[in-house]
């Protein structure tokens, strides 16, 4: 529990803070830094909110997917007759019936709408169905009769890219995108070297809302979606493309979001239900089971990483060599930048003279990946950080001594030759995660006085304490904020003071997508701040406002922020020029109070209430922008290609049952700089979740693909952390701030699960000695020791 | 089919229903009651949990049929004198940041409301292990076990909000 006065974690001040804090005064109620409440709390509380699952309307119909059971095979024919003929059934719908683009993608349009000639992964869409019930169209679905010539499918991503392998795209060599980075001196040796290799399985976002939507056929021959998304804007290209339509005719509305987490960017119903829709005249909903979910969206993309790094006798950094193989499945999604990502922070926050990069992102007939929280980042923290402990193991170091002397600061250079010019407090962090207190941890040495719901396998009874051993570990990471090398990243905001019933309101008309984090929130609390004079409202997000860009690089406090608060002040500088011509006054001077008057330079209210400027509203639609980034050199990687950096460390601690290799993480401790806590309650919640992806991802949670197809598309299968599986996270939270961004944010959503896995590995490692080099550590792994060439995916 | 039972105090008829749907299905799409949600509807998420003649149920395990003649207590029917008309757990996850998405916060509240009913001051053991059945994907649980603590101080000290459906209370 926490209020507006007191905080559960500790705030460290900056030591060298560079510039003032951007709102030095007390906080508006309601306003920055506020525990504002939750707009959309009452009714989530109370089973009213309506999520994209929960829409109904009048006539509506119900859409089923059809799905290829194959990896990889050339369709020979879809015969949909005996499907047609069922009662109940509106519409059976295949490639030929795509009114406009047949294939669509946010970076390359290389994803058939329905399969017409080829399926290359388990799960690929073929056909659409809409019927009058959702049994009937999950019936109709059935009986669509698809016959395919099964092909081999190319499920090794080293074997896709050694030319040997059939083009699943032509022309590509099955290479999405290879970034090399080279900085520094190419050949340089050192008198310590170590290498590695580390791999990450498959993880999935698992959010709890499952793909869903529902589409209304305009009468001006368009559609009004509605839907679960994370950036209709992007949606709605995708989809006015395929369905032949100019974009005004594609009205999007989000939905009630059930989580997102990264799946959520690339279009899953939105072009078949618009397809059934427009052909039945009708209103259709399309739900997703959690089944089909787990083919219906990108997942995070497995990594083989091998690693070696150079030191001097002393400890510091001579040069890192990387490979990062990353598998971009069978389309492209964003398997771009997440490649560009892994490249550029695979070394991690260290400083380091010398890098050879190579960070390739294959096509492959498995499942495609895409984006998920830290996308890029969280594969390489695996490699950088077992290979920093391996580092000062073989130099007799302590691990975080070794990261605090090679830690990026302020003024360090990027791989990419790209100055850090703001706080880069990788120091500070490590202190204090390593300076954490120790939780009283229970004792695993008396059998007798052990409850065993706290140790490894709970109540599931498999230990009393006996070979159970405990271990420590740290990790480290960072990752850019926002869009990167050289995209236009940008963000639009509508704000409205006008004159209501009870005084004046202010609304914030935006299409940025609240997904649960709280975004909602942040902006009612940005109007509040910039706008004291009445209550704020957040209006539904849609397309009927400029595009947010995506929920997702953690950047929408900073940009829809920023242009909430843009937009604020620019309404706010009307209202005062308003003001000093209804006095009759200069406007130079003149101010809005935090209490919602108007006053002069010597502080004395000139106006107490605004109201009666407000005969006509005042209103005012900015994009903002942040600052620009530029392209990767497509020989060396060089380039300013980032805007902001954030930064999280963690502290593991785990018990491990050495003999049956059941790990229980018992406490976690972290600490983020997150520029400015703008709603403190809802940071820690941002904090607690990203740790817990982590702690999935390290222990439990991996989709398992043999020969292309996905054997645990369920929640009974693929496990994610449960209350139990989930310790207290201790937090330190600081405040340095970037100045170029407003108040100072940093963006905090995907920072916690870039640091939290590797320390687990790294406690796993050092409570067994076991050289544990992938994730999601195994019991076996754990029993049995060396993992390497026990690959899941592969054939 | 048609299937006739108490939901929330008051005696519905859901004509229609397919005989193979479950509690959920017809709670959502006969009854008109979507507040109990649809996250993996084989048992796994607690997304879907509701009282059936006091105990806690995930609603998709039920078959519609057998709901027939029983009194189903959902999260529509929980109600009281907390900020906007809510029970005294609700306001509890309103106000320790338990909801983010809130897709699972529907599941927690029933499930939350049934434990503190049997069990009006557990330990966090005893709370972990009662709500292990229920996943949330956005919270990481810490602010979810906030608001049990919070909300079972303030029914021991008398401060929780006037409350009306979910289960017995003392």
């Amino acid at each position: 529990m926490t209020d507006a006065t007191t905080t559960p974690w500790t705030t460290i001040p900056s030591p060298n803070q560079p510039f003032a804090p951007a709102h030095p005064r007390e906080a508006v109620p309601g306003g920055v830094g506020t525990n504002a409440r939750r707009p959309d709390g009452i009714p989530k509380v109370k089973g009213e909110f309506a999520y994209s699952s929960d829409l109904w309307a009048e006539g509506m119909l119900h859409g089923a997917t059809v799905r290829s059971p194959h990896p990889y095979a050339r369709i020979t024919s879809i015969d949909t007759a005996a499907a047609k003929s069922m009662d109940g059934v509106r519409a059976v719908l295949v490639a030929d019936d795509v009114p406009g683009s047949k294939v669509y993608g946010m970076e390359h349009d290389d994803q058939p709408v329905l399969a017409w000639d080829v399926v290359r992964y388990h799960g690929e869409s073929v056909a659409i169905v809409a019927a009058e019930d959702p049994e009937t169209a999950r019936r109709a679905a059935d009986a669509v009769v698809v016959e395919y010539e099964v092909l081999d499918p190319v499920v090794d991503p080293e074997f896709a890219i050694s030319g040997d392998a059939p083009e699943l795209h032509p022309g590509t060599g099955n290479i999405t995108r290879h970034v090399k980075i080279r900085h520094g001196e190419q050949d340089v040796s050192a008198p310590v070297v170590v290498t590695g290799r580390y791999e990450m399985g498959m993880q999935d976002q698992a959010f709890l809302g499952p793909e869903s939507g529902m589409v209304l056929p305009g009468e001006d021959g368009g559609v009004d979606i509605f839907v679960a998304t994370q950036w209709m804007h992007v949606d709605r290209g995708q989809v006015a493309k395929c369905l032949g339509l100019p974009e005004e005719q594609v009205r999007i509305t989000l939905a009630g979001v059930g989580g997102a987490f990264g799946a959520r960017e690339d279009l899953s119903m939105q072009v078949h239900a618009s397809m059934l829709a427009l052909h039945t005249n009708r209103p259709v909903r399309i739900v997703y089971s959690r089944e089909e979910s787990f083919f219906g969206h990108v997942h995070r993309h497995p990594a083989w990483m091998e690693y070696e790094h150079g030191a001097t006798e002393e400890g510091d950094l001579v040069y890192v060599k990387v490979r990062v193989l990353l598998d971009g499945g069978a389309y492209t999604s964003s398997s771009t930048a997440v490649a560009g990502n892994a490249g550029r922070f695979s070394i991690g926050p260290y400083e380091c003279p010398n890098a050879t990069i190579d960070s390739i992102v294959a096509y492959t007939n498995n499942p495609p990946c895409g984006a998920m929280r830290g996308f890029g980042a969280v594969q390489v923290a695996l490699g950088h950080e077992a290979q920093m402990d391996k580092l000062a193991a073989k130099l007799g170091m302590d691990p975080v001594d070794l990261r605090i002397r090679n830690a990026m600061s302020q003024g360090s250079v990027m791989p990419t030759g790209q100055v850090v010019h703001n706080p880069a407090p990788v120091r500070e962090l490590l202190e204090a995660v390593r300076d954490a207190p120790h939780r009283e941890l229970p004792v695993v040495a008396e059998r007798e006085a052990v409850d065993i719901r706290q140790l490894p396998g709970g109540a599931a009874n498999s230990t009393h304490g006996e070979d159970v051993r405990r271990g420590v570990g740290y990790g480290i990471g960072f990752k850019n904020v926002g869009f990167a090398e050289g995209f236009d990243d940008y963000s639009t905001a509508r704000v409205t003071l006008s004159r209501g019933a009870d005084g004046p309101i202010v609304s914030v008309h935006h299409a940025a997508a609240e997904v649960g984090q709280g975004l909602v929130t942040i902006c009612m609390q940005i109007a509040r701040t910039e706008l004291p004079v009445g209550p704020a409202i957040v209006l539904p997000a849609d397309t009927q406002v400029g595009s947010a860009g995506s929920t997702s690089a953690s950047r929408q406090t900073f940009m829809t922020g920023g242009a909430v608060k843009q937009s604020c002040e620019l309404v706010r500088d009307e209202l005062l020029v308003r003001a000093a011509e209804h006095v009759g006054v200069a406007r130079d001077g003149l101010r809005l109070a935090d209490d919602g008057t108007i006053r002069n330079l010597a502080d004395g209210i000139l106006l107490d209430d605004v109201t009666e400027l407000l005969a006509t509203p005042i209103e005012v639609e900015r994009e903002f922008r942040h600052r620009e980034t530029f392209p990767m050199d497509p020989q060396t990687g060089q380039g300013n290609a980032d805007v902001q950096f954030a930064f999280a460390a963690h502290r593991a601690v785990v018990d491990v049952d050495a003999g049956l290799g059941i790990v229980r993480v018992l406490d976690m401790a972290t600490a983020q700089d997150v520029g400015k806590a703008m709603n403190p309650q809802q940071l820690e919640g941002q904090i607690e979740g990203g740790t817990s992806h982590g702690v999935g991802l390290a222990l439990m949670e991996e989709i398992q693909v043999v020969g292309g197809k996905v054997r645990n598309p369920s929640f009974t299968d693929y496990l994610i952390p449960t209350v139990l599986d989930m310790p207290t996270v201790q937090m330190t939270i600081m405040e340095l701030g970037d100045p170029e961004a407003p108040y100072g944010v940093r963006g905090v959503g995907e920072p916690p699960s870039i640091s939290s896995t590797p320390a687990i590995a790294a406690a796993v490692r050092d409570a067994t000695g076991v050289d544990i080099t992938r994730v999601p550590i195994r019991p076996d792994d754990i029993v049995f020791g060396a993992s390497e060439g026990r690959s899941s995916s592969g054939a | 089919m048609k299937v006739t039972l108490r939901v929330n105090g008051e005696t519905v008829e859901a004509e229609g229903v397919w005989p193979g749907a479950s509690l959920l299905t017809m709670l959502r799409d006969d009854l008109g009651l979507p507040g109990s949600k649809n996250a993996c509807e084989q048992g796994e998420c607690g997304s879907c949990s509701v009282l059936m003649d006091g105990e806690l149920v995930c609603a998709c395990l039920v078959q519609a049929g057998q709901a027939d003649g029983r009194d189903v207590q959902t999260v529509e029917g929980l109600r009281g004198d907390g900020d906007g008309g809510v029970g005294d757990v609700q306001q509890a996850f309103l106000d320790a940041g338990g909801v983010q998405c809130g897709f699972c916060t529907p599941g927690f509240i029933m499930a939350v409301d049934h434990l503190l009913t049997q069990e009006p001051e557990p330990s966090d053991e005893t709370t972990r292990e009662a709500l292990s059945g229920n996943l949330c994907r956005c919270t990481g649980y810490e602010k979810i076990l906030d608001a049990v603590r919070l909300a079972a101080d303030r029914r021991r000290s008398g401060s929780a909000v006037a409350t009306t459906g979910g289960g017995v209370r003392r």
